[in-house]
């Protein structure tokens, strides 16, 4: 009986859990670029003055000028500074991300954990949804979404969020019906507890560890389909992004005329992000996962 | 006999539809849990006890078919409003459920579980309340309150069985089913399991309904066993007479199958009972046991024997039992080998 008596040793999950990330070497690095460009992108009014992206207060810079000390990344088609515009652009390219991974897995979240809780007409529903949104091609359904909603960073959030959550749904659902198959499923409706009770705090909670891996994986995506959105000139034509800079150095023939300095900077910070992301979500999967850990 | 029933089975059949035929589990069963008191309930693997269990707080396999009655404080669960039957599970009956490391969710503190159904069915109550009283329960059942703030994981399995314990009696129901508690625990956690559940029973005047394989177990803690065979009650009678003198020949394979400590002929010769027990899509059309019993008879293949008084205060359901409980000797037709 003594060891009944012996008080709960303090071992929170949250610890155990960044103690077996901080061991994933690739997770680290993921961690540490994007910790930079969140400071970049917090910063970016500061670094960057708003004259600096004005396209009339810099008519008298050089056109598409190759880097110098002046212009450390050159200047673009207008004459302004390609590296206050990546600075600058870092904020749109992170906010949209951000803010279309939340409205995704919210939508990811409830449907998958629902169609995989409701075992009858609903949720039969639910999964033929998830299908219909799966098999329609993202782009063109986004095009079309950002054509008829409109050009601005609100709507370019709203398009991603809604369409790409479908994978998150499946997941999530998958999971819903192991952990509904477990006894203290049956326990909880045995104590009384209703659809709602059961999916709040039995589901949920069991599912959360496999939708925050699978957040930072959407983030990646997200961050890539804002600038494809931009690239194609659908994104907000008076923010700046890298998509709508990658759009900008298209049509500008910054290509034929060689200036690499407008094309490069603003794609590698979107792999470098895009990467960071997903050696963030691998290195969680893995902690999170006992099986892929004890490799 | 002294407190009120508070569940009662009246002829009880549940039935699952399978592949090859409906599967009868459970075969008109009478059966009554009186406050105050312990039924035990006995029988091997697949005799129905667990389904039997289930339809108490009417968590059967949706597949099932009932018919029969099953009245917790005289109200039938079966037919019940689905509002009503939410309110009765654990306020007025609730279980103690076999494995309790798989019925505890893994993610969440044991406090908030044990708070579970108290604000579940009593949504006013405040979190802080909530988490007071799930202390309160855990000192009841012997653990020390702080013990709320633990995950599954970090108790032993006897703790894990005190907290489902204690989660059973959140909304102080009258009546307890407890299916298989002390299965997978060592003997000396199993004694302390059912210490405690009796003496729940005796100080808050509950109904325990305790099914188990182990008639050891039944032995020590039932003021009356029930021994299940192929969906039915085949013997019924004060626990310890079951255990030391069983009129069923079931019942009699059952209790033999314990050697006697300080009884050399025991360890020397243990008995056991051959054979399976039948499957209960295809049962035999006589007596169920017929085809196993070391002293069937020619009627037993073909008459099916109800549960009929045998002896003083106890029943048994076979043929050459005698209504005073006396061994009836017809010629037997099958020649026993000695």
């Amino acid at each position: 009986m003594s060891a009944l008596l012996q008080p709960a040793p303090p071992t929170p999950a949250k610890v155990s859990l960044w103690r077996l990330f901080r061991q994933e070497r690739g997770g680290m690095v993921g961690l540490g670029v994007l910790g930079g460009f969140v400071v970049m992108a917090v910063l970016a009014s500061v670094l960057v003055d708003d004259s600096a992206l004005d396209v009339t207060a810099n008519v008298m810079n050089p056109e598409l000028a190759p880097p110098s000390p002046q212009f450390w990344l050159g200047t673009d088609e207008n004459g302004r500074s390609v590296l206050a515009l990546v600075v600058k652009g870092s904020q749109v390219s992170l906010l949209v991300g951000l803010a279309a991974t939340a409205i995704s897995i919210a939508i990811g979240t409830l449907v998958g954990i629902a169609s995989g809780h409701f075992r009858n007409w609903f949720g039969g529903l639910l999964e033929r949804l998830t299908d219909w949104f799966l098999v329609i091609p993202f782009l063109p359904l986004a095009i079309v979404l950002a054509t008829v909603l409109g050009h601005s960073l609100l709507n370019v959030i709203a398009v991603i969020g809604v369409t790409s959550w479908p994978a998150t749904a499946r997941l999530v659902r998958a999971q819903t019906l192991t952990v509904e198959a477990r006894p203290f499923v049956e326990r909880a409706r045995a104590l009384g507890g209703g659809d709602w009770h059961v999916m709040s705090r039995h589901v949920l909670p069991n599912v959360m560890p496999l939708v925050m891996a699978n957040t930072t994986l959407t983030v990646a995506v997200a961050i890539l389909s804002e600038t494809t959105l931009s690239f194609l000139g659908l994104g907000d034509p008076f923010a700046i992004s890298w998509g709508s800079m990658l759009e900008g150095a298209f049509v500008s023939g910054a290509i034929s005329r060689g200036a690499w300095w407008y094309l490069l900077p603003p794609g590698l910070c979107v792999v470098a992000v895009v990467l960071a992301f997903t050696l963030i979500g691998r290195a969680l999967e893995t902690a999170l996962n006992p099986r892929l850990r004890e490799r | 006999m002294v407190g009120e029933p508070l569940l009662e089975l009246r002829d009880l059949h549940v039935t699952y539809p399978s592949l090859q035929g409906p599967v009868r589990a459970v075969r008109g069963v009478d059966l009554t849990v009186r406050a105050g008191t312990v039924v035990g309930l006995a029988g091997e693997s697949g005799c129905g006890k667990s389904t039997l269990a289930s339809t108490v707080l009417r968590m059967q396999a949706p597949s099932a078919q009932v018919s029969g009655e099953v009245l917790v404080d005289g109200e039938d669960v079966m037919t019940m409003r689905w509002g009503r039957l939410r309110a009765v599970r654990w306020a007025e009956a609730s279980m103690v459920f076999q494995g309790a490391l798989h019925s505890l969710n893994p993610v969440r503190r044991i406090g908030q579980q044990i708070a579970e159904p108290i604000t579940l069915h009593e949504p006013k109550t405040t979190a802080r309340a909530a988490a007071l009283r799930a202390g309160e329960l855990l000192e009841r059942v012997g653990l020390p309150a702080n013990r709320a703030r633990s995950y599954p994981h970090q108790l032993s399995g006897g703790q894990r069985q005190r907290v489902m314990i204690a989660m059973a009696l959140a909304c102080s129901p009258r009546l307890l089913v407890a299916d298989e508690p002390t299965t997978a625990l060592d003997v000396m956690v199993q004694a302390q399991v059912l210490d405690l559940l009796t003496g729940l029973v005796r100080d808050l005047d509950l109904g325990l309904l305790l099914i188990s394989h182990d008639l050891s177990v039944l032995g020590t803690t039932c003021d009356r066993v029930a021994v299940m065979y192929a969906g039915r009650i085949v013997e019924e009678a004060p626990a310890r007479a079951v255990f030391a003198d069983a009129r069923h020949p079931y019942g009699k394979a059952l209790s033999a199958a314990f050697p006697t400590i300080g009884d050399p002929a025991s360890r020397r010769a243990p008995r056991g009972l051959a054979g399976d027990p039948p499957f209960p899509g295809a049962l035999p059309v006589g007596c169920s046991f017929e085809p196993r019993c070391p002293s069937a008879i020619g009627a037993c293949s073909s008459t099916d024997p109800q549960l009929l008084p045998a002896g003083p205060d106890r029943q048994a359901a076979c043929l050459r039992v005698a209504a005073d409980g006396s061994w009836l000797s017809p010629e037997p037709t099958r020649q026993e080998t000695p």
